[in-house]
């Protein structure tokens, strides 16, 4: 699928941890603008291939290609973990969320920032100055916080612990500090994890309004079918480390690979299943 | 266990394997039977911690063998002491201690209330002023009280000694208390500035105010070099592998005489001027330019403001930091390394500035050190001064420049008191030397605060950014980081 | 060659001794995952605590077979010595647990700061030496005029190593009490949830890590049948350089990890500098820790994500 207008493009990813192939020759891309959901069943190896995105694993193969609007294209596999989001643009979070829990939110969305900000600060000789064009800077991105604060909901928790928000809302700070970083495509793991319905119907808004006003690429892991099936345009789906389906979310929804895995069928059905749709699953 | 293990399961578990003596734990109030026995059980334990160690005391015979020297009256006090303490806390706080056999729990974690906070909060936004100012008055309030410069030399030069400990709390508070990591070995820094400005002086010949700024270099070039190896370890790993770069340092400080002296040190390390005016009795001295009548003290009184400046710019320039991004990215580190990495922060140059802004402050003091003593010598920076200065910023709460005062001052002043209790010889005789147990009691005492605060005074943090209302930070919720 | 043989011996003796000492460390971390600092200075502590008892039955009533005697007194300092590292652990180290990762530290920094001041403060600053005990060597070979000799000395401290070891890893592998701590290393909760008692657990580490400390403190006493108040650091941080070296939580490492460390210094005093065999040392315990974390038989931490 090498189309031009793909954001993020992995080619033959394996990785390998000692003998256990957590992932074997996966491809698939994520088109730009595009909601990719990222699903399988539990140990499919969704997460490890965003370790392989976010540049916290090394793949053993492949290639991680991630291409900006300018034409510039990154090789992800190639930088370390912390080029892949200031150079690449690409943001993550975590499944369990990791906040700077003793800052305060306004501190956890100026951290995100913290590039911008140290060159700014002149690499703190400037700042330590106290130079007007540090305290400008630091003005505007107290005022990105401030619009990430307005859309999360979160405003008037500002000063407030990170630590002390309640679950839900540390969700929404990480999806927030993330977009500070300004990615090009953004990586969420289990978003809607341990959230409820209300919530979660939330943070389908949320995404939708960040890829509508950004026009940021959201790749995601997500097991919630009601997150997945309502905003994905495009849904990748992995079982002990190869994709067994990719399409869109209609198409995946009914394939019967996808069924079997997700379900657990008997060992003979599952070949049944696959000697009818011909696949072959490496032993 | 009392932390991990839920209360709820405690008493079940307790109750199984003590059979069933839950009685003891429901019931509130003072147990006397429970407490004497308890009180026994504890001296009786002293008793045998004693035994040989207390009771028999090696000496050299008059055939140069050893020979034993019972101490039985010792011993004796020793348990009875214990046996009073235990019943005390027993009757006191209820049966909890040593020997209980009621077993409640205190839990470990306690988060703190809201009051508890703010007066915090409050407290170090008083104190700071109220610091400064006593310092600066200092000498002045000896003055006046002792009645002369040279009756109050004494005072001034404990000043300067908490000072500096002040200072290289303060710059060890960078590592420590903002990055999060535990350097064990800080001590090396103080050394590296005390040696290059001892050496760059004698044998360069140059001037403690260009040397002041040389040594702050080497010594965070020193802070980079040896964290350059230590980037990917965690914690106590961490403790331990900067403990051996501090002893490694000391070490080839003793061997290396051909530079160093070896273990005689260096001596007659040019004093301190008055930016370049030397504090002496002739034409050319201080007093004399400024036509004031010449007194040693004038240098003391003028290191003591050295110090004072010295560590007040440590103390701004690390507030400076805390609000700019590098210093957000320090606590970022302390919090979550992962989440650092994850949002594009560089976490290998974010930890190698930490070593090297806190090992320029260590080296800064370390130069003034070399220059106050006029002599240096590898045993002036062995571990126990780098556990000291540890310890002054863990007691003082990590991350909390008042607090690593306030703590300085406890940790080197508590231990200075003792060499005025002589009137302490007059009940335990006249051998009795107080300063012998200086020692014992400061490692005592590390356990006892540990134990007492284990988040040191001021466990609250203060945010380095406010939106719209400032609220400190409880200090359960800060993380002490992973390395 | 001869001077090689001579050392292999000699850094096997030493390399037993730090093996002992590294055992009361690797039990710990691997238990409670902290670095008990005064381990070093229980150690020493247990020196003198045997150099009392040795005197006692020596000069006191009059006992002339120091087979019997450093039997007694090797027993003797492992019951005292235990009652140290009871008492250490209850009054220092349990109030802090589960509490701020660094206070047990700090702790333990006091605890071995006050331990070495204690001894100091009750027996005096100066080297402590005994009357010689087993001095008789056995000659294995000669050759340059160079003597090769295994002393008794020497065949004490590692037959009396070797059968302690393998009580202890008895213990350890097949007692419900060994199994009891291998719960609690793995998940301190759950293990108080199915009703281990951890405290007692955690206690009994303490007791069984002073109890070796002390058996290795008694040989150290006679090896070098002298001993100071400040022994207690260096052979502290060498022991534990061999409990990372051997890989930390692991028994057979800790002893393997000892082995090494002996060998490595006493054959760097012979080849190198004797001036610079501590800072070895050191280099040792910061290269091991920076390039091989997890050690020999250690298993390797995987930074979970």
């Amino acid at each position: 699928m090498a189309s031009s207008d793909a954001v993020l493009e992995v080619e033959h990813l394996t990785m390998r941890f000692g003998g256990l192939v957590a992932v074997g020759d996966l491809s698939f891309a994520c088109r730009r603008g595009d909601i990719t959901a990222l699903i399988g069943p539990n140990g499919a190896g969704k997460t490890t291939v965003f370790n392989c995105i976010t540049g916290f694993y090394r793949p053993t193969e492949g290639m991680i290609s991630l291409r900006h609007p300018s034409g510039a294209t990154h090789l992800l596999e190639r930088l370390p973990g912390h080029a892949i989001t200031w150079r690449a643009k690409v943001a993550r979070t975590f499944q369990n969320i990791r906040l700077f829990s003793g800052m305060t939110v306004l501190e956890n969305l100026l951290v995100a920032q913290h590039n911008p900000l140290m060159i700014a600060s002149g690499f703190t000789l400037a700042g330590l100055l106290g130079l007007p064009g540090f305290r400008r800077a630091e003005k505007e991105a107290v005022e990105k916080a401030a619009l990430w604060l307005e859309k999360t909901g979160l405003v008037d928790r500002a000063d407030d612990p990170a630590g002390d928000l309640p679950y839900g809302a540390q969700r929404r700070l990480e999806i927030a500090r993330a977009m500070c970083t300004d990615p090009i495509l953004l990586c969420l793991d289990e978003p809607a994890a341990g959230l409820n319905p209300r919530e979660s119907l939330e943070l389908n808004d949320l995404l939708l309004s960040i890829r509508a006003e950004q026009g940021t690429s959201i790749l995601l892991i997500e097991h919630d079918m009601s997150v997945v099936m309502e905003i994905s345009d495009h849904v990748v789906v992995l079982d002990y480390g190869v994709k067994i389906a990719d399409g869109v979310p209609a198409e995946v929804r009914s394939d019967p690979r996808v069924i079997a895995a997700y379900l657990g069928v008997e060992d003979e059905e599952v070949e049944e299943v696959e000697a009818e749709v011909g696949v072959e699953i490496p032993a | 266990m009392s932390a991990v293990h839920p209360t709820s399961v405690a008493p079940t578990s307790d109750a199984a394997l003590t059979g069933g003596d839950v009685s003891a734990a429901g019931r509130r109030g003072v147990d006397l039977a429970g407490t004497l026995r308890s009180a026994v059980m504890a001296a009786l334990l002293m008793f045998g911690l004693a035994v040989p160690i207390l009771l028999l005391r090696t000496e050299q015979g008059p055939g140069g063998g050893l020979i034993l020297i019972p101490r039985w009256n010792l011993v004796l006090v020793c348990c009875g002491l214990v046996f009073l303490a235990r019943l005390a806390i027993g009757l006191l706080g209820g049966d909890q201690g040593l020997f209980s056999r009621a077993r409640t729990r205190k839990a470990t974690i306690t988060v703190s209330a809201d009051p508890a906070k703010q007066s915090g909060f409050r407290f170090a936004a008083v104190a700071t002023p109220l610091f400064v100012g006593a310092a600066v008055a200092f000498p002045l309030i000896v003055y006046l009280l002792k009645g002369g410069l040279a009756e109050s030399r004494y005072w001034i030069d404990l000043g300067i000694l908490i000072l500096t400990y002040v200072m290289l709390g303060w710059g060890l508070n960078i590592v420590v208390g903002l990055a999060g990591l535990l350097d064990l070995g800080y001590v090396a820094f103080y050394a590296v500035g005390a040696y290059s400005y001892a050496l760059l002086s004698t044998t360069f010949g140059l001037s403690f105010w260009i040397c002041l700024p040389l040594a702050g270099i080497l010594a965070a070039f020193w802070g980079i070099l040896l964290g350059f190896p230590v980037l990917r370890l965690r914690g106590d790993y961490l403790a331990i592998v900067t403990l051996a770069f501090g002893e490694i340092i000391r070490l080839v400080l003793i061997n290396w005489v051909d530079v160093t002296g070896g273990g005689a040190g260096i001596s007659s390390i040019p004093r301190v001027t008055f930016f370049g005016i030397p504090f002496t009795a002739g034409e050319e001295g201080f007093a004399a330019r400024f036509g004031l009548e010449f007194n040693p003290m004038q240098r003391v009184v003028f290191l003591y403001y050295l110090i004072l400046v010295l560590a007040l710019i440590t103390n701004l320039v690390t507030i400076r930091l805390r609000r700019l991004p590098i210093g957000r990215a320090w606590e970022a580190l302390r919090e979550d390394e992962i989440a650092c990495r994850s949002l594009g922060i560089n976490t290998t140059n974010t930890k190698l500035t930490a070593f090297a802004i806190g090992a320029m402050f260590g080296g800064f003091a370390g130069s003034f050190f070399a220059t106050r003593q006029g002599f240096i010598s590898p045993e002036s920076f062995n571990f126990l001064e780098s556990a000291t200065i540890l310890a002054i910023v863990v007691l003082g709460g990590m991350g909390s420049q008042v607090g690593v005062a306030v703590a300085a001052i406890a940790m080197v002043a508590g231990p200075e008191l003792l060499r005025n209790l002589g009137f302490l010889r007059a009940v335990f005789g006249e051998g009795f030397d107080p300063n012998e147990y200086r020692l014992l009691l400061f490692g005592l005492a590390m356990v006892a605060m540990m134990v007492w605060r284990p988040r040191g005074l001021i466990s609250v943090r203060e945010p380095s950014v406010v939106f719209r209302e400032r609220k400190s930070i409880s200090g359960s919720l800060v993380k002490e980081g992973h390395g | 060659m001869e001077v090689f043989v001579q050392q292999l011996i000699n850094g096997l003796t030493l390399g037993s001794i730090y093996g002992l000492i590294a055992i009361g460390y690797t039990m710990v971390f691997g238990i409670i995952g902290m670095v008990n600092f005064a381990h070093g200075d229980v150690f020493m502590l247990s020196a003198f605590i045997a150099l009392i008892f040795f005197l006692i039955l020596t000069t006191w009533l009059g006992i002339s077979s120091v087979a019997l005697a450093l039997l007694v007194v090797m027993i003797v300092a492992m019951v005292l010595t235990s009652l140290w590292g009871w008492t250490v652990e209850r009054l220092a180290y349990r109030p802090l647990r589960g509490s701020f990762r660094l206070a047990p530290l700090i702790s333990a920094i006091g605890v071995s700061i006050f331990l070495s001041n204690f001894v100091q403060v009750a027996q005096g600053a100066r080297n402590k030496p005994t009357p010689p005990m087993v001095p008789d060597v056995i000659p294995l070979f000669e050759r340059n005029g160079y003597v090769v000799a295994l002393s008794y000395k020497q065949i004490i401290i590692m037959v009396v190593t070797a059968v302690l070891l393998t009580a202890f890893w008895y213990v350890v592998q097949k007692t419900s009490l060994g199994r009891a701590q291998r719960a609690c290393e793995q998940d301190r909760k759950m293990a108080a949830l199915v009703g281990i008692d951890v405290d007692r657990t955690i206690s009994l580490t303490f007791v069984m890590g002073a109890a070796l400390a002390a058996v290795a403190g008694t040989m150290y006493l006679l090896y070098y049948g002298v001993v100071n108040f400040a022994d207690g650091f260096v052979p502290g941080v060498k022991a534990f350089t061999a409990a990372v070296l051997g890989g930390i939580g692991s028994l057979p490492g800790a002893v393997i990890g000892g082995l090494i460390i002996g060998l490595i210094e006493t054959m760097w005093s012979a080849y190198f500098s004797i001036e610079y065999k501590d800072v070895a040392a050191f280099s040792i315990l910061a290269i091991v820790l920076t390039f091989m974390p997890s050690g020999i038989l250690g298993r390797p931490e995987v930074e979970k994500v």
